[in-house]
């Protein structure tokens, strides 16, 4: 069994801070991590490769940095990582990201593999949309939003949190998952891991060693182009005191008093 | 550098650094380049963070940044491409609420769109009522699309890409809305790319307007998708100019759900026949879990954050819940930290609410947040930081301790006799 795992670098948007005068985003000292919904994908892959000795191969899509998140999960158990970058790839929307990331899992496979996880949504882009997106150019199917996956029957049994409620879905390989992090708690990465990662050759493949069409990867192959950006709307703030306990509690009530929440 | 979306002509950069604090994605930086002009630095691109939204053309003072032409790279026969459709997801003969909210955006846009423009409804199922049907003519749609089939009885992402996909490729609609749902955001990503479309996730903002194409110049009716992006802390516009159908979602609560505007007998329901895939997965089993919260249901709201500082604290604000009426909810920290559930998370990656009340503490107020609560009647902060921007949205903002005051409050309202909601 062959299973790829999706990791993205991200920037630690928890700690992201905004520029007064501009703004706008400030890059420095904010650090890149691992997309933490990607990293209990990568967990998930591990224990099926605990279970069923399944090779788990893991890919990332990114700058030359991004081998960071590729040594980590090789660290914690990964059998090889390879690194999609090339500036052809730079202003890719989610369907050239997809092509792109799709033909990448067919040269570090030979084809189309057992099984492709994702986390559910990369933090900084938010769209959820990569994933599915894989799984049409890999004609496999589709589950999103797992808690769990196991193999059973040659095949997956997946429990798929929904709206309403969680179904258990089963089906055959190949599919593309996206896990969610109630799926597990990610392990750490053992020192000897740490030490031997740190020297693993990783593979940087580029648009040619894809054999990408040129028409589809980057900004030409992106259907969906950032027109304008603005700072977020300011809503003017309304009354503001410096209180606690009681006071507050006062002033809380006679807000609520006012706006027909609380009876007077 | 053949590869950036943009040039920055070298002769002409001055190296004032006004492109820099023009962009919004933090692609460009300054370089020293001693000698090349007085200030000795030069702008230079990182094309893997680069947008191409020429926000730093027009910011740059000696026209040193141009825009890359790009060969258009589109659907063929955009013009063939007509009506605005709304995806109106079911489950167990249910519409979902926010197809009605698309349908009543839906509406405006039409007008905007100008005539000869359809408002459609597109639904999916097994033995639908036409009470269903019609409540989706009533809500504002000239016309439904049906596909009743056996295989459409219960959601499967992958018959529902295939139907879908069909039905686009049949009728060619130019917009196609469907809601941010579990539902939604899966099997609607996966059409995108079979269309081989663009899709923009998210929307918090909706309109069509007449635009020029940047790429081949002419003006066109587009649809203008703006989201939060980049982590959240930047509003985006985007637009697919050269591919069809636009796609976008919108998450519940967005857009407000108008009355019932159309006589229900009005439109004209069309069923269609399509050859189905078969379904990729069977479904073995639902299970509900009975403590699972709809945040978005409930009319007050009490919400903690990061300065709830522990899980324990909670308690208090359950408490405090309980007596206006309402329920718990958290910012993303909270789950993060696994302090709550991610059922009761509200924000860009939670739930989206429009409460009467929102009643929170130690929430700073990220805008991923902020989005989540745009649609909230009255806001009401407690948080030590007199910085935190949620204060720029809340009708009251007390700059002081959230669990002291949590308990005062629960004090206050107990000696009032319990719940005395109007």
């Amino acid at each position: 069994m062959h299973v790829v795992v999706c990791v993205k670098q991200v920037p630690d948007t928890t700690n992201v801070r905004i520029n007064p005068e501009t703004n706008t985003l400030m890059r420095e000292g904010v650090e890149s991590i691992m997309n933490p919904f990607d990293e209990y994908a990568l967990e998930q892959a591990l224990e099926l490769k605990d279970k069923c000795g399944a090779r788990v191969s893991v890919i990332s899509m990114g700058p030359p940095q991004a081998t960071a998140v590729l040594r980590e999960s090789l660290a914690r158990g990964a059998d090889d990582a390879a690194l999609v970058s090339s500036r052809a790839f730079g202003g890719a929307d989610t369907l050239a990201t997809s092509y792109t990331i799709s033909m990448a899992i067919r040269k570090v496979c030979g084809g189309v593999p057992d099984l492709v996880l994702f986390g559910k949504q990369a933090i900084d882009g938010d769209t959820a949309q990569v994933g599915p997106g894989v799984s049409e150019f890999l004609d496999a199917t589709l589950v999103t939003y797992a808690k769990s996956i196991e193999v059973k029957d040659g095949g997956f049994e997946v429990v798929s949190v929904m709206d309403d409620g969680e179904h258990t879905v089963a089906g055959k390989f190949p599919a593309v998952v996206t896990v969610l992090k109630e799926a597990s708690v990610p392990r750490f990465a053992p020192l000897a891991g740490t030490l031997t990662a740190a020297k693993a050759p990783i593979a940087v493949l580029d648009e040619k060693a894809l054999g990408c069409d040129p028409g589809q990867i980057g900004l030409k192959g992106s259907p969906t182009k950032v027109v304008t950006i603005f700072p977020p709307p300011v809503k003017g703030g309304g009354k503001k005191i410096t209180a606690s306990g009681d006071d507050a509690a006062k002033a809380i009530l006679e807000m609520l008093s006012e706006k027909g929440i609380l009876a007077k | 550098m053949a590869d950036a979306p943009i040039i920055i002509d070298e002769k002409k950069c001055a190296g004032c650094g006004k492109c820099v604090k023009g962009c919004g994605f933090g692609a460009l930086s300054m370089v020293e380049a001693p000698g090349v002009n007085k200030l000795g630095r030069l702008a230079q691109v990182d094309p893997a963070a680069c947008k191409a939204c020429s926000a730093c053309v027009s910011a740059c003072p000696f026209k040193a940044i141009t825009e890359v032409k790009r060969e258009v790279n589109g659907t063929k026969g955009l013009e063939d491409y007509k009506d605005i459709w709304v995806f109106a997801e079911q489950t167990g003969g249910t519409v979902a609420e926010v197809a009605y909210e698309l349908l009543s955006k839906g509406i405006e846009l039409k007008a905007q769109r100008g005539e000869g423009c359809r408002l459609a409804a597109v639904v999916l199922g097994h033995n639908l009522s036409e009470e269903v049907k019609r409540s989706l003519v009533a809500a504002g749609a000239d016309l439904v699309y049906c596909v009743d089939a056996p295989e459409l009885a219960d959601y499967e992402a992958n018959v529902y890409v295939d139907a879908v996909a069909q039905l686009v490729e049949r009728h060619k609609p130019e917009v196609i809305l469907a809601g941010a749902t579990a539902i939604g955001r899966a099997f609607f990503a996966r059409v995108a790319v079979k269309v081989r479309t663009g899709l923009t996730a998210d929307c918090t903002m909706l309109k069509v307007e007449s635009t020029k194409n940047k790429d081949t110049g002419a003006m066109q009716m587009l649809l203008h998708q703006t989201r939060p992006a980049f982590g959240g802390n930047i509003m985006a516009t985007i637009m697919t100019p050269n591919h069809r159908p636009q796609m976008a979602t919108v998450r519940p609560k967005v857009f407000k759900k108008l009355p019932p505007s159309k006589d229900p007998s009005s439109g004209e329901i069309i069923a269609e026949a399509l050859k189905l895939i078969a379904p990729k997965t069977r479904l073995k089993g639902v299970s509900r879990d009975s403590d699972a919260v709809d945040v978005s249901a409930h009319d007050i709201l009490v919400s903690g954050g990061r300065g709830m500082k522990k899980p324990e604290n909670f308690q208090v604000l359950a408490r405090l819940a309980k007596l206006l009426g309402g329920e718990v909810s958290c910012s993303r920290a909270c789950v993060d930290a696994g302090w709550c559930k991610a059922d009761r998370q509200v924000g860009q990656t939670g739930k989206t609410v429009a409460p009467k009340l929102y009643l929170c503490f130690g929430i700073s107020g990220a805008i991923q947040h902020l989005e989540g609560i745009r649609g909230a009647d009255t806001i009401i902060a407690v948080n030590t930081d007199p910085n935190a921007p949620i204060f720029g949205v809340a009708d009251l903002g007390v700059i002081g301790d959230a669990m002291e005051t949590a308990n005062a409050l629960i004090k206050a309202l107990e000696e009032r006799g319990g719940a005395a909601v109007a």
